[in-house]
């Protein structure tokens, strides 16, 4: 198969690998998929208290090169946007960045579960009510 | 630069020797075997008749008991299909094992939706089938057995001394897809007490296209209905002009195996096990696929714990590997060997399959080694699995999200 460049890019120079304390209240942690699927992605947001921005995000990704792709390219995306402003993302603007092949989409799916489901675990922490989950 | 080429289980580079042997019957001899009344047809005969006798002293067997084929898949299908048909009064029931290749299990689906019924035998953790099972599992409906020498994903040699022996004790004919073991590992039919064995030229240094069946002519004389109908070829078993270039080069082939066997296998296993203790001393984590004790001396399976298979081969894209991962098939399911073992979904997503070959070197086994260490080792600093490990956590307890 091959990859995009921007695929490999973000494969070969991983963004934002890494972790954040997960019991910080500023933290919101969202780990989605299974190990016998073949992906599991965990990410990791930190909301500046004062602005509400995100300043930091994490991931690690077990995962294919699209997976860790998807994943990498959304810390980046991430970092800078109101939580909000980060609910708007779509697996869909992942697919066309990044060129995803159609049976890779459900990589970009799996980043956009990451990211409400980091964003859900910060809000229950602000003790906000939980997102409906999609999935 | 061309990848380093470690899967010699799917195709083997032609063998040089194999080429300059073949290349006149493409051009100054290019009779028809068939031709009995000129030169042409004489020298193409005698041609094939040289490599029969070579394929045969490879196995242990005699020249007449071998038929030409296009390949083990014709092969297989030649075998099954010809004695399920030809044995359907005798009985309808055939035995195989879940680890088989698709040629033989999608043959054996083929026969059950006309009437046969075929038991797949499970295998034990280390690959092999269980000898009991198999002997409770044999009726007096049983026509045939059908159980690989080694297998191609996990290269684990079954005990086909001892099936071959139970086959007899019950009058049943024993078939082996021998693929992966013909020229790499001594093979006898006389010893083995084989019927019917399938072998190939492309994976072991030879051409592609072109294979053998052996049937054995006595005690029993195994009878076989054709599943190609044509000029009555190969004593009626398969019709067709016979591929006298492709014929000339497996007889070759079998000739240069037999003639280095003991030397190659050695030098290959020696790199084979200094490839795999490399890996084990710099990472942790690691697991070998399959028995080590009944295995080919060129094959190593490992799975890496924590890394998906894609993701691992996306980071070595200088060396041509196979994964038993689901995302390097079309099928989307993990490799149905590596589960038969006893592998979940999990660890099947995380194995690499290297095969080795007559043309790799030491030092491809010392840069395939660092290569994968680095990106195994990468991967895991990735890997939010290998990371919960470490801190403690049990993975079998999480509750994973399901996608």
């Amino acid at each position: 198969m091959a990859y995009s460049n921007k695929v490999l890019d973000h494969y070969n120079h991983p963004r934002n690998v890494g972790s954040l304390d997960k019991n910080d209240a500023q933290v919101g942690t969202g780990m989605v998929g299974a190990p016998e699927c073949g992906d599991v992605m965990k990410l990791q947001i930190k909301v500046n208290p004062e602005t509400g921005i995100i300043d930091d995000a994490k991931f690690k990704t077990f995962g294919c090169g699209s997976a860790i792709a998807s994943s990498s390219l959304a810390t980046e995306w991430l970092k800078g946007k109101t939580v909000d402003e980060a609910l708007a993302i779509k697996n869909t603007d992942i697919v066309s960045e990044l060129a995803l092949p159609p049976v890779k989409i459900h990589c970009s799916v799996l980043a956009e579960d990451a990211i409400k489901a980091a964003i859900n675990d910060y809000k229950v922490k602000q003790g906000a009510a939980p997102l409906l989950q999609a999935h | 630069m061309k990848p380093i080429y470690f899967d010699n289980h799917a195709t083997t580079q032609l063998d040089p020797r194999v080429l300059q042997a073949m290349l006149p019957y493409f051009t100054e001899h290019f009779g028809n075997a068939a031709s009995r009344n000129h030169a042409y047809g004489w020298e193409a005969e005698e041609a094939v008749e040289k490599s029969r006798r070579q394929i045969a002293s490879l196995i242990g067997a005699n020249a007449k008991e071998i038929v030409f084929t296009s390949g083990a898949t014709e092969s297989n299908n030649l075998a099954i299909k010809g004695v399920a048909e030809m044995y359907a009064e005798k009985g309808n029931h055939i035995i195989t094992a879940a680890t088989e290749h698709k040629a033989v299990l999608d043959t054996c689906k083929h026969l059950e939706k006309k009437g046969c019924r075929v038991t797949y035998l499970p295998v034990m953790g280390d690959g092999r089938i269980d000898l009991d099972m198999l002997r409770g599992a044999i009726t007096d409906q049983t026509i045939l057995i059908s159980i690989m020498y080694a297998n191609n994903e996990i290269g684990v040699v079954q005990p086909v001394a001892e099936i071959g022996k139970m086959a007899k004790e019950r009058g049943v004919l024993f078939h082996t897809d021998a693929v992966q073991a013909v020229g790499k590992i001594p093979v006898n039919v006389i010893a083995d007490q084989v019927d019917l064995l399938s072998v190939t030229a492309h994976k072991m240094y030879g051409p592609k296209g072109v294979g053998a069946l052996y049937v054995r002519r006595k005690a029993p004389r195994v009878q076989l209905t054709a599943q190609m109908d044509g000029g009555g070829h190969e004593r009626g078993m398969r019709s067709g002009t016979l591929n006298v270039p492709g014929i000339v080069g497996l007889g070759e082939a079998c000739a240069i195996a037999q003639a280095e066997m003991p030397e190659e296998s050695q030098r290959l296993r020696g790199m084979r096990d200094r490839l795999r203790a490399r890996l084990e001393a710099a990472l942790d984590e690691v697991f070998i696929n399959g028995s080590m004790e009944h295995r080919l001396p060129h094959n190593l399976n490992m799975s890496f714990a924590y890394v998906e298979g894609e993701s691992l081969l996306m980071g070595i894209d200088d060396i041509a590997v196979s994964s038993g991962s689901a995302c390097t098939s079309a099928t989307l399911e993990p490799s149905y060997v590596l589960k038969a073992l006893g592998l979940g979904d999990d660890m099947a997503h995380t194995s690499i399959r290297f095969g080795l070959g007559r043309f790799n070197t030491e030092a491809e086994i010392d840069y395939v080694a660092d290569k994968m260490i680095a990106v195994v080792t990468k991967l895991r600093e990735l890997s939010p699995l290998y990371e919960m490990v470490k801190e403690g956590i049990d993975l079998s307890k999480v509750q994973w999200t399901a996608h």
